[in-house]
């Protein structure tokens, strides 16, 4: 089997478990509020309308965004209850992805639910008030069995947005089957995006037949169809629940944290294996969005990542001056101290820039070797960069400093992003110093004669409860300083290249053995 | 004895009264019909009976006692309703339709076994009819289903809302019959909804004819039917004379 593919396999029992217990208590948590909200717009004409219409509204917000925006809402909450009582909740992962799943999965419920109550004849509704039942009696012996098979047709859609839609709780923390897409998406690891499609696609159908067993029994009333059909799905929860429960003594665990891209992934592949040498329990938080990387290592939901001096410095600290670098680096690590408690282990060596690069041949071709020469020839050419810089203050400053003004911007997956110059869509991109992509596709880096962009030192960040665990820090410090910008190019590139592709944790192994550690 | 006393109710807050003022007293054991146009009030008139509609105003008695007074539900399951849409429950079968008050009244299950036949009898429905599902029936078969039902708890009052409505004559014919035989086997008070004045005639003891939510007159079919001083009476009641008339006319040129 090839390597790759061999490679999602195993991570399958632990993506697929996660994504099914997500998806199953997102389902079931939106049948336990839905159901009761349905029914109450059914009976009240005054309260199906708005809640219809809020139901509609949450749908319009892309799931991914309404994902993300439950992070910094329970981050909020959970800063409220850490102060009223004493103890704060994890905002990132589980709950996040839950709670907007939840709301998610309920227009299906609802509508379905509303349209099957208030779609009976309604001679048998008079029929059942006319023989002597109460309003429940009316309720539970002919309105709930009449109006279950359209409601099961909603919850079956519900199920499938569900499933569809818990590929996105990666990026906020939450391992699911969009572990794959999301890490074979940025490193170029297309049997990686379809096993992670695939494995989503057929959960859907599979589940989605199960419920349509349902389904079919409530509309023939066919017992064994519906026992059948919850036996399977009951079944199929525990099955891919199993590997998730593990009995006995936990070794402690630690959880290391990666944004999204390349280097990241292998740098947590360094970490998580010294760790795991050690013999402590890694938990791997990959994928996660920038902002929230910080946030994650401040409130202690990951224990350790690496971010990048000019990042925190402009990003989370929200300084516009430019201080030389060993003053930056120094007034950097105090003032996340202090501000966050969050500990700076120190820079690992190398320096991941946002530079801006060119194709070779097209920057001579119009004379360009530095921003100042790039200037004039802006606008008429077209600016690609990844999906966050041209939000960032860098790019502000940059901007400003050099008063750049391109023909056009546009923002790309990084990968695609590399893709899109070499094929001449964009002329310049805003390209990362460390990436092997810039030697690999022979672009050049125009220098930066101002020194408007900050130095972007990769260094190693402890959350707060972490601080004073020795034995951790002293697994992690050797990495300190020796990591050269050389060496992390190559293990980039050997997962970021086309053939004879590393998955993240194989560059890592090479990278450890190349620099001895 | 049903005592209508004084009821009034109206949907539009009072601009048009479905029911204005009436009072009416039905016997035990009689047959009444109350017949009117389309808006005349009487199904309003009918479910006050049962509680199905609450007047505004005035009160209804059932043996004595006022039914604003009781549970609606329990009241319910005293009094047979049977009414043209029928309402069979679809998800049950015909067995579990007919059982289903005596069952709200926790009868054991035998027993309700054995009023299920008993009931498919008096409706002239085979007894293997029990385990059919309402879709496989005809529109007679559901309306005798509808009967049974309204019998299962052994009422005391019946209330037909025009239940032989949508059928065809043939078997509006046969139904109507088995009710009257059904009403004088059991001892009922049945009041009866129809605007087919022939029907009453031919069916109730006592005819009660609405307009405009009032009783314009209430007495015996043959008592109406010989003539009343009021035009909207006499317009209604002359109908079925009429009708018979150029029928006979019809048989006679054919004959001739």
């Amino acid at each position: 089997m090839d390597e790759r593919l061999a490679g999602a396999f195993r991570l399958l029992p632990d993506y697929l478990g996660w994504h099914v217990v997500l998806s199953a208590s997102a389902l079931a948590l939106g049948l336990v509020l839905g159901l009761p909200l349905a029914l109450a717009a059914a009976r009240s004409r005054r309260f199906r309308w708005p809640l219809l219409a809020a139901a509609s509204l949450i749908q319009t917000i892309p799931s991914l965004a309404l994902l993300a925006l439950f992070y910094p809402l329970l981050l909020a909450l959970s800063a409220v209850s850490e102060v009223t009582f004493g103890h704060g909740f994890r905002a990132l992962g589980f709950l996040p992805s839950l709670l907007a799943l939840t709301l998610y999965s309920m227009l299906p419920i609802l509508r379905n639910g509303v349209a099957g109550l208030t779609g009976l004849d309604p001679a048998v509704t008079e029929a059942a008030r006319g023989v002597g039942m109460t309003s429940r009696q009316q309720l539970w012996l002919v309105e709930a069995p009449l109006a279950a098979p359209v409601v099961m047709a909603g919850v079956r859609t519900s199920a499938v947005w569900v499933i569809g839609a818990a590929t996105l709780s990666t990026p906020v923390g939450q391992t699911s089957l969009g572990d794959y897409i999301f890490a074979g998406l940025q490193t170029e690891n297309w049997i990686f995006v379809l096993f992670g499609c695939g494995a989503a696609a057929v959960l859907a159908l599979i589940v989605d037949q199960l419920l349509g067993l349902i389904e079919t029994g409530l509309a023939r009333r066919t017992r064994w169809r519906v026992i059948a059909g919850l036996a399977g799905l009951v079944a199929g929860v525990a099955l891919a629940a199993a590997p998730l429960v593990s009995f006995g003594p936990q070794p402690r665990a630690y959880v290391v944290g990666a944004k999204n891209f390349s280097e990241q992934y292998i740098l947590a592949e360094l970490m998580a294996a010294r760790l795991e040498r050690s013999g402590a329990a890694v938990t791997r938080r990959n994928n996660l969005g920038s902002a929230i990387a910080f946030r994650a290592v401040a409130s202690g939901e990951i224990d350790a990542y690496v971010d990048y001096s000019g990042t925190l410095w402009t990003g989370v600290l929200g300084h516009t001056d430019m201080p030389p670098r060993p003053v930056l680096l120094a007034r950097m690590s105090d003032e996340l101290k202090r501000r966050f408690g969050v500990e700076t282990l120190g820079p690992l060596g190398f320096e991941n820039a946002y530079a801006l690069a060119m194709r070779r041949d097209r920057a001579r071709a119009l004379g360009v070797s530095s921003i100042a020469d790039l200037a004039p020839r802006a606008p008429s050419l077209t600016l690609g960069s990844d999906l966050e810089f041209l939000s960032r203050p860098e790019w502000t400053t940059l901007r400003d400093a050099y008063g750049l003004k391109f023909a056009g911007e546009r923002r790309f997956q990084p990968t695609f992003m590399y893709k899109a110059v070499g094929d001449g869509t964009v002329d310049v991109i805003s390209a990362f110093s460390s990436d092997g992509r810039i030697a690999a596709d022979d672009l050049v880096v125009l220098s930066d004669p101002k020194g408007a962009i900050p130095p972007y030192d990769a260094v190693l960040l402890i959350s707060p409860r972490r601080r004073g665990d020795q034995a951790f820090l002293a697994t992690l410090r050797p990495l300190v300083g020796k990591v050269p910008v050389e060496a992390m190019r190559e293990a980039n590139y050997a997962v970021d290249r086309d053939q004879d592709k590393q998955d993240p944790a194989q560059a890592a192994r090479a990278l450890a053995t190349k620099l001895g550690l | 004895m049903i005592e209508l006393d004084q009821l009034s109710k109206s949907y539009d807050g009072g601009r048009s009264l479905a029911l204005d003022d009436v009072s009416l007293t039905v016997e035990d054991g009689a047959f009444l019909a109350v017949v009117g146009a389309s808006g005349s009030g009487k199904t309003t008139l009918l479910k006050t009976i049962n509680r199905l509609i609450e007047p505004d105003r005035g009160t209804v008695r059932v043996a004595g006692e006022a039914v604003g007074d009781l549970d609606p539900a329990l009241l319910r399951r005293r009094i047979g309703y049977a009414f043209q849409g029928v309402g069979l429950f679809p998800h049950m079968t015909v067995a579990e339709n007919i059982g289903v008050t005596p069952r709200l009244l926790g009868w054991p299950d035998a027993e309700i076994a054995a009023r299920v036949y008993e009931l498919l009898e008096m409706v002239d429905l085979p007894r293997d009819y029990a385990a059919r599902m309402p879709d496989a029936l005809s529109g007679g078969q559901r309306q005798r289903v509808g009967l049974a039902r309204a019998l299962a708890a052994r009422p005391k009052v019946l209330l037909l809302d025009e239940p032989f409505g949508a059928l065809d004559a043939v078997t509006r014919e046969a139904l109507g019959d088995a009710c009257r035989r059904l009403h004088e086997r059991l001892g009922l008070t049945t009041v009866l909804i129809t605007h087919d004045v022939l029907e009453a005639a031919l069916l109730a003891d006592r005819i009660a004819v609405m307009h405009a939510g009032k009783v314009l007159a209430e007495g015996a079919p043959a008592e109406l039917l010989a003539g009343h001083g009021d035009p909207q009476v006499r317009a209604l009641m002359d109908s079925p004379r009429r009708q018979a008339e150029r029928v006979a006319a019809l048989m006679e040129l054919a004959d001739g």
